[in-house]
């Protein structure tokens, strides 16, 4: 397309479906920062942007920021994501590197259990690991998430990885081995580091997907202590039983948000190349 | 995935195959690399087997058990009878029904406005990181805190979407709420079937289309004749990710109507006979359901993906 001249009518027209996909793209999300700013009796009024802005679904004593219910929660997802993050990359990065070098019978049976794991409906777990988790005390307790998103991390993090794995030139490996570096060696020292930059985007992805997860979060936890903010949301009371919380509900996605608008904004590239290339070249 | 993982698969097939051929000369380096792998793969394999396999494994026996959590001294090993009991309950049926309506129309709508959103996202003469970091947002957003923009937009004199449809109230009507349900998945997932999409495209070799042009073929030919053959591996990995997603949808729902008027999906079935009825033996043997359904559907799509196996590979790199 770059080769042929473009018309004005042209530019129009891809100039107008890029602007109606951006917009149906980001109104849902905008409506949502808008409901965030109105104040407690003008979230019954249908406009789109609030007629008077306020920062009290936020600050004050009766914002979100303000209240135990949802700060706590909130490092509880980022704790648990990160943790179940690190854990997840790190196993799945030994995983993959196997996948993408080395010759071992049994490799194409992990590829398979990886899919099968991926395609998993997590209501299937739901009910074993609700019973499984209070026998072992595990329930309502950080690890008691963090190792189920583990293993749904594991799948997208081997195949993110093994398709990066795949693009890296391997010659510096062999040249490693003949200057008489190990087989570990090799990984830790030499591949360890060219790599680097597909596990920044799979740890994106795979952090994405535990920020995100709730049927899980909602079902293992039964206080504060280990709920996760997603699942914080749904628990979230009004200031009487008659009222529905729909501002501090509204902050409380906002607050959510952010994070996936800085990942998405600063890593573009990295995490359209990590979806591609793990789904398609897998 | 599958099309190109089944390759990958054949290759380290034949590789295997290689490998045992001289097994009798198996240097101490083979070995030592296989003992690698499996060392490599032995923590992920691990964890995935520990979270997955063994409580489905307990799930299937808790399924063969009455096992109602307030009635803990009534524990029994009733064999199928829990099976019986979902599968002549009509609410079984009724959420199945729903989450196939649900999956059928938001995978097929989601298909199309992939595509179109693909075709855009490569074609498009500028702009083009701003589109892709727009889309990128409906992908990463957190489903929940979507789905309460949602539930608010479709509340009347509440919302903008109810006020744009003459103050209606969707989401208290069974089919109204099941479209509202298919809409918030379609805007949650389309991103993510275009860039699936998008790198199918990228794989059409220009020429091709190039020289179809010269030769008199209209944008619609090249497009069917062309780019859909050649994207056809993509197409299939996109169908088959999303339909099995889909399947399984939990969030949108539970937020959006809870399942009231009948429109829960197995998945929030299978919930509420948990945390509601507290029933491990009938919330056991739903799950073991749904599982036998999603196992289904993925063979059904890989023999899908065996008959269309010829002529798929071109686009392969």
């Amino acid at each position: 397309m770059a080769t042929v001249t473009t018309t004005p009518r042209q530019k129009l027209g891809w100039g107008t479906a890029n602007f109606v996909a951006i917009a149906l793209a980001l109104i849902p999300v905008l409506w949502l920062v808008s409901l965030s700013f109105k104040t407690p009796t003008a979230v019954v009024d249908p406009s789109f942007l609030p007629k008077q802005w306020t920062w009290s679904n936020y600050f004050r004593s009766s914002g979100i920021l303000s209240t135990s219910q949802f700060i706590r929660p909130l490092l509880n997802s980022i704790g648990i994501g990160l943790i179940a993050t690190f854990i997840a990359v790190v196993l799945a990065s030994m995983a993959a590197y196997a996948v993408a070098r080395l010759r071992f019978p049994g490799k194409s049976l992990l590829i398979g259990m990886a899919l099968l794991i991926a395609m998993f409906p997590v209501i299937s777990l739901v009910t074993p690991m609700f019973s499984i988790e209070r026998a072992l005390g595990l329930f309502n307790t950080w690890p008691g998430l963090i190792i189920p998103y583990v293993a749904f991390g594991l799948p997208l993090g081997i195949y993110t990885l093994s398709a990066f794995f795949r693009e890296i030139p391997w010659e510096l490996e062999k040249a490693a081995k003949v200057d008489g570096a190990t087989p570990f060696q090799a990984f830790t020292k030499v591949i360890a580091p060219l790599a680097a930059p597909g596990m920044v985007t799979t740890s994106i992805l795979v952090f994405l997907l535990c920020w995100n997860e709730f049927l899980l979060a909602i079902s293992l936890t039964s206080t504060t202590a280990s709920r996760t903010a997603p699942a914080s949301i749904a628990y979230f009371s009004g200031s009487s039983q008659f009222t529905v919380p729909t501002g501090p509900i509204a902050a409380a996605a906002v607050v959510i948000t952010i994070p996936i608008i800085i990942f998405v904004v600063f890593f573009q590239r990295r995490i359209v190349a990590g979806l591609t290339s793990g789904a398609v070249k897998g | 995935m599958s099309s190109n993982a089944e390759a990958a698969v054949t290759v380290a097939v034949q590789g295997e195959a290689k490998v045992r051929k001289g097994r009798q000369q198996l240097s101490e380096g083979a070995r030592a690399e296989r003992r690698l792998g499996w060392m490599l793969c032995a923590p992920a394999v691990i964890v995935m087997i520990a979270v997955t396999a063994y409580p489905v494994g307990y799930a299937i026996w808790l399924s063969l058990e009455r096992y109602n959590l307030e009635l803990p001294q009534a524990i029994k090993f009733v064999g199928l009878s829990n099976y019986g009991a979902v599968l002549s309950s009509p609410y079984w049926w009724q959420a199945l029904k729903v989450t196939v309506i649900i999956t059928i129309f938001s995978v097929a709508i989601t298909l199309v406005l992939g595509m179109l959103l693909a075709l855009l996202m490569h074609r498009t003469l500028f702009g083009r990181g701003t589109l892709r970091t727009a889309a990128l947002i409906p992908y990463g957003i957190v489903t929940v805190a979507a789905a309460y923009g949602w539930q608010y937009a479709w509340t009347p004199g509440q919302g903008y979407l109810s006020a744009a449809f003459n103050h209606s109230a969707p989401l208290t009507s069974e089919v109204k709420a099941i479209i509202v349900i298919i809409v918030a998945e379609i805007w949650k997932t389309t991103p993510f079937v275009a860039l699936l999409l998008l790198a199918g495209l990228s794989l059409v070799p220009e020429d091709l289309q190039k020289a179809a042009k010269v030769d008199g073929a209209t944008a619609w030919q090249r497009f069917t004749r062309i780019t859909l053959p050649l994207m056809k591996p993509a197409i299939l990995v996109a169908l088959l990710f999303r339909t099995l997603d889909s399947f399984r949808i939990f969030d949108n729902i539970y937020i959006l109507t809870a399942g009231n008027n009948g429109t829960g999906a197995v998945s929030n079935l299978g919930y509420d006979n948990l945390f509601n009825a507290l029933n491990l033996g009938i919330g056991s043997a739903i799950s073991i359901l749904i599982f036998i359904c999603v196992a289904i559907i993925a063979v059904l799509f890989i023999k899908g993906f065996g008959t269309a196996a010829p002529g798929t590979d071109i686009g392969k790199r």
